[in-house]
Order: structure tokens, then sequence, then C-alpha cells
């Protein structure tokens, strides 16, 4: 069965639209902080669907008006995490809302290998399924080539 | 990154149809009177020229500055390229001589013009940028930076960043960063710095390449006791108090004296002055108890609030 059908993995807005362009990028930011959004950058190399909490780059951005100061965070983590699986999330503080708005992928590594389908027998024919990425056979930090 | 396995409905024919003649574009302003038009850059002027008193070469720059401008985006509309100007300024002058309220205005002017995005302004001083122990100037400096980015970034005595006496201070982590940024986002953000005219020079001495890097060092003069008078007055039509008959020459008398004694502060020392008066005509009120005050009563600051200060004390002592 096949996993991952596009070669790429399908997370939040916009993944399945070819990558955006810094430019793009830039223009969702500035759309998130007309709204009143704090961005923030946040990474991982183990992108599981049930891995909710990637981890953060920096604090959340409050307080921001232009996407330049954004953008300058997010090629930051590029530099430093260019293999990893990086993300923008937009928290709204609205009351009642308190929650996150948007999220997307902003980096993948060059290979994405996807993830497997593997099969537990359990008593009598009953099966037991589970995702794994091949990607975290290797430790962390090593995943992606590096 | 790798490319999908699946097309994109419209994707292939909309990369070139953003090539546009580069002529026309902007809605194509050939005078200089139609950029000014679409910026409103005259009413900023206007109002610049009408609120603030006196400072007569810093008024010059700004509008050499715009002329540049303007002419730039003239110039852009028929394609002649140049790169965006630094824009980076320094303000220098005593205490009072309106630094600050100029820094506001400029962050306006140059949003009209385009060249700042946003049009804000963030101000700090050193504790904003300087962190308490290694590794947390970094983070505080570029925090600064990223809600200034689009605007002005005002940085208040400005000198103080940078301490020779002591080796172990941050603030030079917290200068290397803004350099960084100041060379490589021009077109994100303009950084002013403040402060007195004597330090920043030995700040910008021991800095040089800060001091490349602003293209603007604007001094600002003190004001002329005429000024200063000018200045008082606007002040006390903005909180709707007026001078009642010859409290202005008592005014005009008491700022002469004031002039002479030391820690004059400028448009500081004339709010101050005139925030005393107001005390002092509130408590002349409050003594008459049973007087029903009238409009005119509580808005006029009479002869006797003003010759009760300590400066009409002092020379007859």
């Amino acid at each position: 069965m096949m996993t991952n059908p596009t070669g790429r993995l399908t997370q939040g807005q916009f993944s399945f639209l070819p990558d955006l362009t810094d430019a793009e990028i830039a223009l969702q930011i500035e759309y998130g902080l007309k709204k009143g959004y704090a961005w923030s950058v946040e990474y991982t190399d183990d992108p599981h669907p049930r891995n909710t909490y990637w981890e953060m780059f920096g604090n959340p951005m409050f307080d921001l008006k232009d996407a330049a100061g954004v953008m300058m965070e997010l090629n930051a983590c590029r530099k430093t995490f260019p293999n990893h699986y990086i993300r923008m999330m937009a928290f709204d503080s609205t009351r009642n809302t308190e929650s996150i708005t948007m999220s997307f992928i902003v980096n993948r590594p060059a290979k994405e290998p996807g993830f497997g389908l593997s099969r537990q027998e359990v008593k009598g024919r009953s099966m037991h399924y589970t995702v794994h990425s091949y990607a975290t056979d290797t430790p962390e930090g090593e995943r992606y080539g590096r | 990154m790798n490319a999908p396995l699946y097309s994109i409905p419209g994707a292939a024919p909309a990369a070139p149809a953003a090539a546009a003649p580069s002529s026309g574009q902007d809605g194509g302003a050939r005078t200089v009177n139609q950029v000014l038009a679409e910026s409103q850059i005259e009413a900023v002027m206007d109002e610049l020229d009408r609120d603030l008193v006196g400072l007569v070469p810093v008024k010059q720059r700004i509008r050499d500055i715009s002329a540049l401008l303007v002419i730039d985006k003239l110039r852009r509309n028929l394609g002649l390229e140049a790169q965006a100007p630094s824009l980076h300024m320094s303000f220098t002058g005593n205490p009072g001589t309106g630094k600050t309220t100029v820094a506001m205005r400029m962050a306006q002017i140059l949003h009209r013009l385009g060249y700042v995005r946003k049009g804000h302004l963030v101000a700090v001083t050193r504790d904003d940028l300087v962190g308490q122990y290694i590794g947390h100037t970094a983070p505080k400096t570029k925090e600064v930076l990223k809600k200034a980015m689009g605007g002005v970034l005002f940085i208040d005595e400005a000198y103080y960043l940078y301490r020779p006496e002591n080796e172990r201070d941050y603030g030079q982590e917290a200068i290397e960063i803004l350099l960084q940024v100041m060379e490589n986002q021009r077109d994100d953000l303009v950084v002013i710095l403040a402060g007195y005219k004597d330090r920043m020079d030995t700040f910008f001495k021991s800095n040089p390449g800060m001091s490349s890097r602003i293209a603007h060092h604007l001094d600002f003069p003190d004001y002329t006791q005429g000024e200063l008078l000018q200045i008082g007055e606007r002040m006390l039509d903005g909180m709707h108090y007026r001078f009642g008959p010859g409290a202005q020459q008592v005014f005009a008398e008491y700022l002469s004296l004031r002039l002479q004694q030391p820690h004059f502060a400028n448009a500081r020392s004339v709010r101050n002055a005139l925030d005393r008066a107001r005390l002092r005509q509130a408590s002349r009120l409050f003594g008459e108890r049973d007087r029903a005050l009238t409009k005119d009563d509580l808005s006029t600051i009479e002869v006797a609030d003003l010759r009760a200060s300590r400066v009409f004390a002092a020379p007859a002592a």
C-alpha cells in the first residue's frame, strides 16, 4: 500500500501546492499580521502525523508590524536546520480562539522517504496497524542526510 | 525540494505574466507635482513647518531628503534604477530640542514616500537592547529589530550602548547586530540614533563602522528666546490655557532669566515652567472658596502665577 503518493509530506495549509516562494510566504505572513496573529517558527525531523508539537525556534513573535521581521527569524532557522521540516504557525490570541489559526510548511528535507504501514498480529486473526516514518530509524539530527 | 508528482491547474502559464514593461508602471508619474499628489508629502511638510518652531537646518535637511526620494521615484518610473538611498540618521542636540518629535514625523514622511512600508516608530533605549548576562543581548536586540521592521527604530541616548570603561559590557554585541541589520536590510527599516552632541561624537569616534553607515547627521540647534516664547504659547494653547494681561511679557522675562541659569532644557523647561504656573493658578483659585469661577478664570494664567517662580527670586537675593 502506498502511504506517500505525492512523495511529499502533506500537513497544514498549502501542502498539496508546490513549495511557496519567499515572496509568497511573506504575503501569507502579512495577511496573518493584519489579522493580529503572532507568528512563530517551529522545526522537527520527526514529522509523524501524531507529532503535534514540533520544536520551537525562538519565542512566538508578538507585536510585529511587518513580515520582514518574521522572515528574518525563518531565514535564521533555515540556516540552522537546512534539512529539517520547518513550519510557520500563526497564533490568534483573541478571547475564545486562543489557538493556532494558520500553519504551513516552509522548508523540507531534500529527500522525503515517507511512512511505512506496519502490521502487528494479535489475538486470533486481529491486526493492529501503525504508521512508521522511515526516517526515524536513524537518530535525531541524522535523519535527512547531514 | 521535491516537485509534486501531480499537475496543478493553471500553474504553468502563471510565470511570464510578471515581467511587464518597466516604463509606465506605478501610475507613470512624470512631474514632481504628480508624485507629491500621490504621496501627500506636502501635507506632512506643511504640518512640520507649522507645528515645529525654529529648527531651520533640520527642516532644510528633511526637505532635501524628501526631494531626493521624490526624484528617485520619478527616475524609477523612467526605468533609471538606483540603489535605495541609505536613510539611517543621527539626531544630535541639547535636551528638549525636539529630537523625538522630529523622529515621529520622519516615520510619517518616509511612510508616505513609500520608503518604509508601515511607518510606525519603535522608540527604545539601552535597556531594551542590551541584556544582563551572556547570551541575553542578541535575542533581545533581534526582538526589537523584528518589531521595528517596516518602520523606524529610534534609539534614544544611543551613546549609552557603548561603555568603554567596562570591557565586559554587552553593548558592543548589540551594536554589532544593529550594524549588520542596518547594512543588510536597508529597505526594511530605518534606524535613527539620538543623543547629546558631545557624547554622540565620542560614540561615533569609538564606533567608526556606525558613523559611516549613517548618511544623515542632523544637529538640532538650541532655541532662541523668541522661539521658546512661541513654543510656550503653543503649549498653553494645546492645554486650553492662555496668558492673562501682561503675563506674556512676564513669561518672556522669565525665559531670559532662566536661559542664564544652568540645566536649561529648551522646550522641556518651558513645559515644566508652564506646568508649575498651572499648579500655582490652581492653588490661587482653590483659595477663593466662595467665588463662582467662570471659564475665563479657569483658563487664564495671571502675572502672579508666573512671578511666584524662584527664577525671579534668585537675582534679588
